[in-house]
């Protein structure tokens, strides 16, 4: 049952999966910044309009979704198999092959792979992993530069900021903000730079350009790796992808070991849930897919690093284990109520909003993250939209009682919720008790204004900050049955 | 322990536990019981219909032609771009080149050549109606993928017989092509990454533009 205890997670002091400070108090924080509230309510409520709208025009979406949920569940279940068979493919077809047990090894294989060829530059497609792993920050040790290329990313890279989201990571900057960072940091620019958005990409065209054309190695992560064929896929918009995936000498392609997919026929699924899910479109403006090397067509030299980080600890966990089907589309942050209004920074982890919740306690391990399990109302919307029908709500309760638990065995003072949990149990199993303390809740009548009681004594003043109790009912529903059975017919 | 035994044994502890019937090994969403759409309804002139649409719908250009107007329609488009100078993929037999404008055969020219040409033309492998994609294999008549990208105008002649209605039956097509580079174009480049709004033209060509051929 809990394989999950002792399996390696991701390490600390590397890479972007802890935040410094837990959720309530970073999002005590981010709620205090009404832009960023009034940039991300703008965002998100476009993307959901538009989500919503192509998912109406597919007749068999909720087929689509069981069929999306039923690969990557047998993908998992075999993944050693699909890995080994990846591997062969690929090799077959002249490209290499790492392995890597976490982040630190993962940054190393890929340090020496671009020292190896004597560039000090790299150009970066916009990639969940790499960011995960912190892989800029160890190029820079080595004294190599990363370009980010995707706009949003460069929008970050040179604003010296945080990704947020993760589909469109400067979602919580807005096209005043944008300019404003491009006029500072971005090298030639013309001054004269307005803030329209077509002026903005125009910028950053002309800054990459030339990067682009004499680039020799690029970077990049993959959406879907094809077990059968040795295929690897990536979804984009902007032609950054194709730039990095095609001109370069040397590629090297950074996956989480959970992305593999059996054969090419679940391609017909996934190329169709995950542009609608994402950016709210038919089909997202290019897909590029590459096996190993083509003579005479893009990069001679290619290398595969296959990463763990974590996931095989959540992949032990099998209630825990469906995060790992996530296919990074953010649907589920878009229609968060907690994401809309905190933002991402205040998960601490490159994966924010809901899947975030669920897949940063488990590949850091569930104590390491353990506010975020709670960074939820339990609302069910994310449910709802995911195109892989990851039970989000299932997952998160799941985790606090995993956290409950490791808690209680390290003896720990366990959390308020769960004091009253308990609590709770020991009155609601006995008639006797749990008619005292109806009774004695009717005490708190007169704290009610309104039908509501905004504070309450501690210890629960602590859930009372951020929430209102009605006030108890002046008769219970056992009173009120006795009286209405003893009323003559 | 090497990193690839490392990760291998992990994996198979995680899953120790699982019983062996709970996910048989997959070969592919075919083989779940749920069913999604294989197959499109639509008939020839209705589908060309819906993929002219849906390639307008995300600003690419579109301009129908019956087989024998091909050449005239890809004099047409060069010309009303203002193009001089066109690369073209070894295999593309462009029959009666426009007058005035030179063609160029990619014989593996450098990025900054590449960047110094205004347009590019090819034919396609696959189109699909539904989502207003148009795929590219490497075939001959495509080319290597540097030169549908670098250049800013790219203009890709789709033929009726290669339109299909929705995604699942372009993966069929492509099936025996898995291993070449595909490229799935869908509109000229875009970026949503400024407050989710859609713009035009980043990094890829700006303009695209697609000859149907049919009836």
């Amino acid at each position: 049952m809990s394989t999950y205890l002792g399996m390696p997670t991701a390490p600390e002091g590397v890479g972007h999966l802890r935040g410094s400070e837990p959720f309530p108090a970073a999002a005590r924080r981010a709620l205090a910044n009404t832009q960023l509230r009034h940039n991300l309510a703008m965002a998100t409520a476009t993307i959901r309009a538009k989500r919503a709208a192509v998912v109406a025009e597919v007749p068999d979406w909720e087929e689509l979704r069981a069929a999306g949920q039923a690969a990557k569940a047998g993908a998992m279940r075999h993944l050693d198999r699909y890995l080994e068979q990846l591997e062969t493919q690929v090799q077959a077809r002249g490209g290499h092959v790492h392995w890597a047990t976490d982040a630190v090894a993962a940054n190393r294989i890929v340090t020496d792979l671009v020292a190896a060829t004597g560039s000090r530059e790299v150009v970066k497609v916009k990639s969940m992993v790499t960011d995960e792993i912190g892989l800029n920050e160890a190029l820079a040790v080595a004294g190599i530069t990363a370009h980010e290329t995707d706009l949003a990313e460069l929008i970050i890279q040179l604003g010296h900021d945080r990704p947020s989201h993760i589909l469109v990571p400067a979602i919580h900057r807005n096209r005043a903000e944008i300019r404003e960072i491009f006029l500072r940091e971005m090298a030639g620019v013309d001054p004269a730079l307005t803030d329209d958005p077509a002026a903005l990409a125009e910028a950053a065209r002309l800054y990459l350009r030339r990067r682009f054309l004499a680039a020799r190695v690029g970077v990049s992560g993959a959406n879907f790796a094809i077990a059968e064929t040795g295929t690897l896929c990536v979804v984009e918009s902007e032609g950054n992808g194709r730039m990095c995936l095609t001109l370069p000498d040397t590629l090297i392609t950074v996956m989480g070991i959970e992305k593999v997919l059996p054969s090419w026929e679940d391609l017909a699924v996934f190329l169709q849930l995950l542009p609608r899910s994402s950016t709210g479109e038919r089909m997202n403006p290019y897909t590029s897919m590459w096996t190993g090397v083509t003579p005479g067509d893009g990069p001679q030299q290619f290398h595969l690093v296959l990463l763990d980080n974590g996931r095989t600890a959540a992949l032990a966990d099998e209630t825990g284990r469906q995060a790992l089907h996530c296919i990074r589309c953010s649907a589920c942050l878009n229609v968060c109520p907690v994401y809309e209004r905190v933002g991402g920074h205040a998960y601490g982890s490159v994966y924010p909003g809901p899947i975030g919740a669920v897949l940063s306690p488990q590949l850091t391990g569930v104590e390491e993250n353990a506010s975020l399990p709670y960074a939820s109302s339990l609302c069910g919307a994310c449910y709802d939209v995911c195109p892989v029908k990851i039970d989000i709500p299932s997952v998160l309760v799941h985790l606090r009682a995993r956290h409950v638990d490791e808690a209680r065995k390290e003896r720990r003072l366990p959390h308020a919720e769960a004091i009253a949990m308990a609590a709770a149990s020991w009155v609601m199993a006995e008639p006797r008790r749990y008619s005292a303390a109806q009774r004695a809740a009717r005490l708190g009548r007169p704290l009610g204004r309104r039908g509501r009681i905004g504070q309450l004594p501690p210890p629960l003043s602590a859930w009372a900050q951020a929430r209102d109790s009605p006030v108890p009912p002046s008769q219970t529903f056992r009173q009120w049955w006795r009286d209405e059975h003893r009323k003559p017919s | 322990m090497s990193g690839r035994d490392e990760v291998l044994a992990r994996i198979r502890a995680a899953l120790a536990d699982d019983g062996e019937t709970a996910h048989p090994a997959s070969t592919g969403p075919a083989s779940t019981a749920t069913q999604f759409r294989t197959r499109g309804t639509l008939e020839p002139g209705p589908l060309l219909d819906l993929l002219a649409e849906r390639l307008a719908d995300y600003r690419a250009l579109v301009r129908r032609a019956a087989p024998a107007e091909l050449d005239a329609a890809v004099g047409a488009s060069l010309a009303d771009r203002g193009a001089r100078r066109i690369v073209v993929p070894a295999g593309l037999d462009l029959t009666a080149p426009p007058d005035g404008i030179e063609i160029v055969t990619d014989d593996g020219l450098s990025a900054d050549d590449l960047d110094a040409f205004d347009g590019v033309v090819t034919g396609a492998a696959v189109a699909i109606a539904e989502t207003g994609t148009i795929v590219l294999d490497g075939s001959p008549d495509q080319g290597r993928r540097a030169i549908t990208l670098v250049p800013d105008y790219h203009l890709c002649i789709v033929h009726a017989a290669q339109v299909v209605e929705i995604v699942p039956e372009a993966i069929t097509r492509l099936a025996a092509r898995a291993d070449h580079p595909l490229t799935w174009i869908s509109g000229p480049s875009a970026t949503s990454d400024i407050e989710l709004k859609r713009v035009e033209g980043v990094h890829g060509p700006r303009t695209l533009e697609v000859i149907l051929v049919g009836p």
